[in-house]
């Protein structure tokens, strides 16, 4: 063996160091799509759209639609609601950006960019906790806004996150009016 | 380690063959037969052999409960009721499988606080004990899995939940929650990839038990004095000492068992899932399985997400380092004076977080549940450290003879 090992190391260590290289290319590239196969498929990508018409809904009542899977909570807040959410200062927020998909990502978490834009007394939602993805109960908790029941997270009359586990306010999609009384979401 | 008294000769022309090919009966003979086991162990070293049956158990039932199940989202609550209803004997194969879930946990939690009162973790059984708390994160995760597939109001939310957990992570939390649900929410692809990950884990559990077995088997069995074994005389063989006593134990363990799959069947489960999955509508009051409880406890006792996912996943990786941060060299507890009372303080504080993460997540509930909480803690980190270093350890007996026979036999036992 003594000879071998002497005789042309650098072919060995070339063969050696190549396949080498070859195999971790080759195992990374072959992880790729089973790894790939688990995230959203072609059929969950679609981006789903859904048109509401909020013109029946009166002050105090909400509807909840389902759009990509997930609850969209639609409320048609009281005078009593919007003016509670006005009153807080910003600096009594736990999460201070808007969180909405239709502003810029730094916009403050202020009232007015958190209901429809040109209809302040409409708030659309995500219906999903932003701790660990439960559905909170409307018109409950010690803000009067939402509540959810799993771990306990407070949300305000405007969806703002202000007691409990939850990171951040609850999110609000693309929305636009197609007409006076029909909004889409998505 | 002590020897076994005599080595395995085969007997006839096939084992003769067989062995000097495959020596796989030389390999049982010296692991179940003539393996030399301390001659006194007590009944709460039998859970070992019932987390085995308790495997086997599982896989079985699990293996026809997948031949009528459909892991779809508008099908599987209903297969599940088909299950109950039309398959020949399909609830009692059911209950079998979801109580036995609820058994094999009850096993495994006095099976690793007896390893915690003896200190089975203590060198050289520190990787026995490593592999020990994998199959528990391994049990863990197939029984959320498992827990899941009926698609019942709490399999979902629990699914949801469990998920949600990743999406913690700073940055990449969102991508992760997405990749394992395999969409926006908890939807059909979400179940089929759970359906087919809780059919492959039980092998993988297996194959650490095997694992967990080897590592058992190099330094030998652990015992309840704590100190090693000396002499042959320390020792009897597996079989028939032990197959008898451990035969015993999974009889009654299994009796237990029966009473509850035939008298009641759903005591240890939440009737919510009973309710089909509604993805619009969160259970007012939802919580995990009793086996999960208090580490949901720990989950909700810190008021931040990311604090809470990082708590749960300290309790239990903590188990991994006991080995290292209990000091004494004393391996029992019954020498401990001291440790044992923290021991039992302990095991309150773990029934205590258990119960908590049973309730509502409101006003004292959650202070008890941050004292606990903040208790397992101090209990690895701090209690297990200090007291080995501060405790003065009872005198150890000379032999592991010496508490279970008169005086003078275990000296004249070896001078035999």
């Amino acid at each position: 063996m003594a000879e071998s090992d002497t005789a042309d190391p650098s072919r060995r260590d070339f063969l050696y160091i190549a396949t080498g290289a070859v195999g971790a290319v080759g195992v990374t590239a072959v992880a790729w799509p089973f790894i790939a196969q688990m995230n959203p498929d072609a059929a969950a990508l679609a981006l789903a759209t859904t048109e509401v018409d909020v013109s029946s809904i009166a002050p105090g009542m909400s509807i909840t639609v389902k759009w990509r899977g997930k609850p969209v909570f639609i409320r048609n807040r009281t005078p009593a609601e919007i003016e509670a959410a006005k009153a807080v200062p910003l600096s009594d927020l736990r999460d201070r950006t808007a969180r909405n998909a239709n502003l810029p990502d730094d916009a403050t978490a202020d009232d007015a960019n958190r209901g429809v834009a040109g209809n302040e007394a409409l708030i659309i939602m995500i219906g999903v906790c932003t701790h660990l993805g439960c559905v909170p109960l409307g018109q409950q908790g010690d803000y009067g806004g939402w509540f959810c029941p799993c771990h306990g997270s407070h949300y305000d009359t405007a969806g703002r996150i202000r007691q409990g586990p939850a990171p951040e306010n609850l999110q609000i999609p693309p929305v636009a009016f197609v007409s006076d009384s029909v909004v889409r979401i998505g | 380690m002590i020897k076994p008294l005599y080595k395995y000769e085969p007997k006839n022309g096939f084992t003769r063959w067989l062995d000097a090919r495959l020596p796989v009966l030389t390999l049982i003979h010296g692991s179940f037969v003539v393996f030399p086991t301390p001659r006194n162990l007590n009944y709460w070293y039998s859970f070992g052999a019932i987390l085995t049956v308790m495997l086997a158990s599982q896989i079985v039932t699990g293996i026809v409960l997948a031949m009528h199940y459909i892991p779809h989202t508008s099908l599987a609550f209903a297969s599940v009721e088909d299950i109950m209803r039309n398959v020949n004997f399909g609830w009692l194969l059911r209950y079998l499988h979801a109580n036995g879930a609820s058994f094999f946990f009850i096993a495994v939690y006095i099976h690793m606080f007896r390893g915690l009162y003896y200190g089975s973790y203590k060198e050289p059984r520190e990787v026995l004990w490593i592999l020990g708390v994998l199959l528990y994160v391994l049990m863990v995760a197939t029984a959320f899995f498992g827990y899941v597939l009926p698609w019942g109001q709490m399999s979902f939310w629990a699914a949801t939940v469990i998920t949600n957990l990743f999406g913690a992570i700073p940055l990449i939390g969102e991508s992760i929650t997405t990749w394992l649900l395999g969409g926006f929410s908890v939807d059909s692809p979400t179940l089929n990839r759970f359906y087919s990950l809780h059919y492959l884990l039980p092998f993988m559990i297996a194959g650490v038990v095997v694992l967990h077995i080897w590592a058992l088997h190099v330094p030998g069995n652990g015992n309840p004095v704590g100190i090693q074994v000396r002499v042959p005389q320390d020792t009897v063989p597996f079989h028939p000492y032990y197959t008898v006593k451990d035969g015993l134990a999974i009889v009654v363990f299994l009796f237990v068992l029966a009473v509850v799959v035939f008298y009641q069947p759903n005591a240890l489960s939440h009737p919510d899932n009973y309710i089909p999955a509604d993805p619009l509508k969160t259970p007012a009051h939802i919580v995990p399985e009793w086996y999960l409880l208090p580490f949901y406890a720990i989950l909700r006792a810190v008021p931040s997400k990311l604090g809470g996912v990082l708590a749960l996943g300290a309790a239990i990786f903590v188990l991994f380092l006991v080995p290292w941060l209990d000091t004494s060299r004393v391996r029992s507890a019954t020498y401990r004076p001291i440790y044992r009372q923290f021991f039992w303080i302990f095991v309150i504080t773990c029934v205590g977080l258990t119960w908590l993460g049973s309730q509502p997540p409101e006003g004292g509930y959650v202070i008890a549940g941050r004292i606990l909480t903040i208790y397992y803690f101090l209990h690895f980190l701090v209690v297990l450290p200090v007291v080995g270093l501060v405790e003065k350890p009872k005198p150890l007996p000379a032999s592991i003879n010496d508490p279970v026979l008169p005086p003078g036999e275990s000296v004249r036992q070896a001078a035999e």
